[in-house]
């Protein structure tokens, strides 16, 4: 049995976390890396990407050999308003970690199909679903959404209920497509409730500092 | 594109060539494409040079759903992804919304999770590994197989009230606790299954018919495993001791005994015996979690993330305020972000969750595991007969509802 020992003096060592995240770091083309909830996140250079994504499948300290997803995030009020998030692993050292570019409906992001083929169907998703433009993707089909489908679903201004529905038309003897028609308007219920610290009302903007001033040390503490 | 051959060269230097080419349709509609897969195979006479698959038939839009929905709304998503094991699905996005707020389960529901999550394994392979059998043109043990399944279903239902869609793992805990009785009916199963294993075994592993469908079939290296996203099974057969249960272990997998079976050839024939190989010793998981099941909550006790029970309600004006606030608004997840992970039948199942600080999660993307699979079909099936296809796609497992979201 192995004795519990108790310091509580000395600063914790790093942990596997953050001894990955500065290693990470110190590569070309990382902007900067971070451990939050015990995952590693990196902040690339979408241009330097290709050669970071190889560095980080050959490089034996690393050792990614795997991509395991590979997606969109829609951040339409930035600049360049979508995240490409690559979730990597790696089953010889048992780590993940997860790289982020940036990119605009018409900035390419190099495709890294040559490095994984797997990315291939990962940024067909990633193009049908967002925009999202892979330079060097022979394949760039649709691959979730219907054939001749136009715009790309997951954007945060595609609306919900779609622009067309489909139905079997018994006369023509085929499936039409026809604008939505809703009986009833589609209907968000915003339950957010304006004392739970999201908003501030008229007036209230006092208690809405101090509260702000009293969570900071709880968010740098956790 | 198909292969030209040469048949005799021509006295000028010319060639005389054959190009013998057709493409047909595989589904969708097909009983063997698992659901609605659309396949486009282009033959040589009866050899695959090129498969593409044609996916999103069964597109819903989940992940756009759920971004207009409450944390807990989203569970019953999760059951409509891979309808062949729900609960594990609903394991990575209770997991994940677990590791944004802050909180951890209680151990009594860690241990039913489990504890459902293996019993929704055994669910999984005896579909899997019997209508793959069913495929190849053994009609036997799928009949065997839905009847096993049906009692496993029995105990889905009498803990979560549902056969299939359990909306039973909820961020925080289980939805409510098992019915007297049900761990002793649980046992009883676990007892009598391995017996049947054996039966299915004398159906299958050693029959001519059946290796020679499956032996040699489809098969990858480690190396193309791993370039080609894979996980699960089809990794494991393919040489790779990965299994997330046992290399990044959640809930209480780090506190169970079990084996994790590798295979050595990669094909057809060792993806089914991995499968069997795996329920054997979820069997010995089920065994452990009943025996070191203790009484105690099966939820957060948190009231602001778990509803109270109705009969404090009854009682409790806090407890209805509470309820009330829980099934309108729901909780607030703060800021951040999370890809979480688990070892679903399949392979990895993973939730990547941006939360923004309000009630609905600002994006949800849902990394199927049959996606990955699908893809590589391509390069499994190359040269191979038309009717390997089939017993490639049955070994790998492929459910359209997790692949199409």
């Amino acid at each position: 049995m192995a004795e519990a020992t108790t310091e509580t003096t000395a600063p914790p060592p790093p942990t596997r976390e953050e001894l990955l995240a500065q290693a990470v770091a110190a590569l070309p083309g990382v902007r900067a890396t971070r451990v939050a909830l015990e995952e590693v996140v990196a902040d690339a250079d979408r241009d330097a990407l290709p050669a970071l994504m190889t560095r980080l499948r050959d490089d034996p300290d690393f050792a990614f050999e795997q991509v395991m997803e590979l997606c969109g995030v829609d951040w339409p009020e930035r600049a360049e308003r979508f995240d490409v998030v690559y979730n990597l692993l790696s089953v010889s050292l048992n780590h993940r970690l997860r790289v982020v570019v940036t990119a605009s409906e018409t900035t390419p992001v190099p495709s890294v199909n040559t490095i994984w083929p797997v990315a291939t169907w990962w940024e067909r998703e990633a193009w049908d679903l967002f925009g999202i433009v892979f330079s060097g993707q022979p394949d760039l089909r649709r691959i979730l959404t219907d054939y001749g489908f136009e715009g790309h679903p997951l954007r945060k201004d595609f609306p919900l209920t779609g622009y067309v529905e489909v139905r079997y038309d018994e006369d023509r003897k085929s499936v039409v497509y026809e604008p939505v028609k809703l009986t009833q308007d589609f209907r968000s219920f915003d339950f957010l409730s304006p004392w739970e610290g999201l908003t501030t009302l008229p007036g209230d903007e006092k208690v809405f500092t101090e509260r702000a001033a009293l969570s900071k040390p709880a968010a740098s503490k956790g | 594109m198909s292969e030209t051959r040469v048949l005799e060269p021509g006295p000028d230097g010319t060639q005389v060539v054959e190009i013998d080419s057709h493409s047909i349709n595989f589904g969708p509609q097909h009983p063997a494409a698992h659901g609605v897969l659309r396949l486009i195979l282009e033959l040589d006479g009866e050899v695959v040079e090129r498969a593409d698959p044609h996916i999103g038939l069964l597109h819903r839009g989940t992940e756009k759903l759920i971004e207009y929905k409450t944390y807990m709304q989203a569970v019953p998503y999760f059951d409509r992804l891979d309808y062949v094991s729900p609960m594990c699905e609903e394991h990575a996005f209770a997991l994940a919304v677990e590791k944004l707020l802050g909180i951890t389960a209680p151990d009594r529901a860690q241990w039913i999770r489990v504890l459902f999550a293996e019993i929704t394994r055994v669910l999984n392979h005896l579909l899997n590994v019997t209508t793959y059998a069913l495929d190849v043109g053994a009609l036997t043990p799928s009949l065997w197989g839905f009847e096993e399944r049906e009692k496993l279903m029995e105990f889905h239902e009498a803990a979560s009230g549902a056969r299939l869609h359990a909306n039973y793992f909820r961020p925080g805990g289980v939805s409510r606790d098992l019915p007297a009785g049900l761990a002793e009916q649980i046992a009883g199963w676990a007892e009598t299954f391995p017996k049947w294993l054996d039966d299915l075994e004398g159906l299958l592993t050693s029959n001519r018919i059946w290796k020679q469908r499956t032996v040699d079939i489809g098969a990858f290296t480690a190396e193309q495993a791993l370039a080609w996203g894979f996980s699960g099974p089809p990794l494991r057969a393919s040489g790779v001791p990965w299994d997330l249960r046992r290399a990044q272990p959640y809930d209480k997998y780090a506190e169970v005994e079990f084996l994790v079976p590798v295979g050595r050839n990669g094909d057809c024939y060792d993806r089914y015996l991995i499968r069997l190989v795996e329920m054997r010793e979820s069997v010995k998981i089920i065994q452990q979690c009943l025996a070191k099941m203790q009484p105690g909550p099966i939820k957060v006790q948190d009231r602001k993330f778990s509803p109270p029970r109705r009969s404090e309600m009854k009682r409790s004006m806090e407890a209805l305020i509470h309820h009330f606030k829980l099934y309108t608004e729901g909780y607030h997840v703060p800021a951040g972000e999370t890809y979480t992970v688990v070892e679903t039948p399949k392979g990895e199942f993973g939730v990547y969750l941006v939360a923004d600080g309000t009630n609905k999660p600002y994006r949800c993307k849902i990394r199927p595991t049959g996606f990955a699979f699908l893809q590589a079909v391509d390069v499994m099936a190359k040269r191979h007969m038309l009717a390997d296809i089939c017993a490639i796609i049955g070994s790998l497992d492929v459910v359209f509802g997790e692949i199409d979201r």
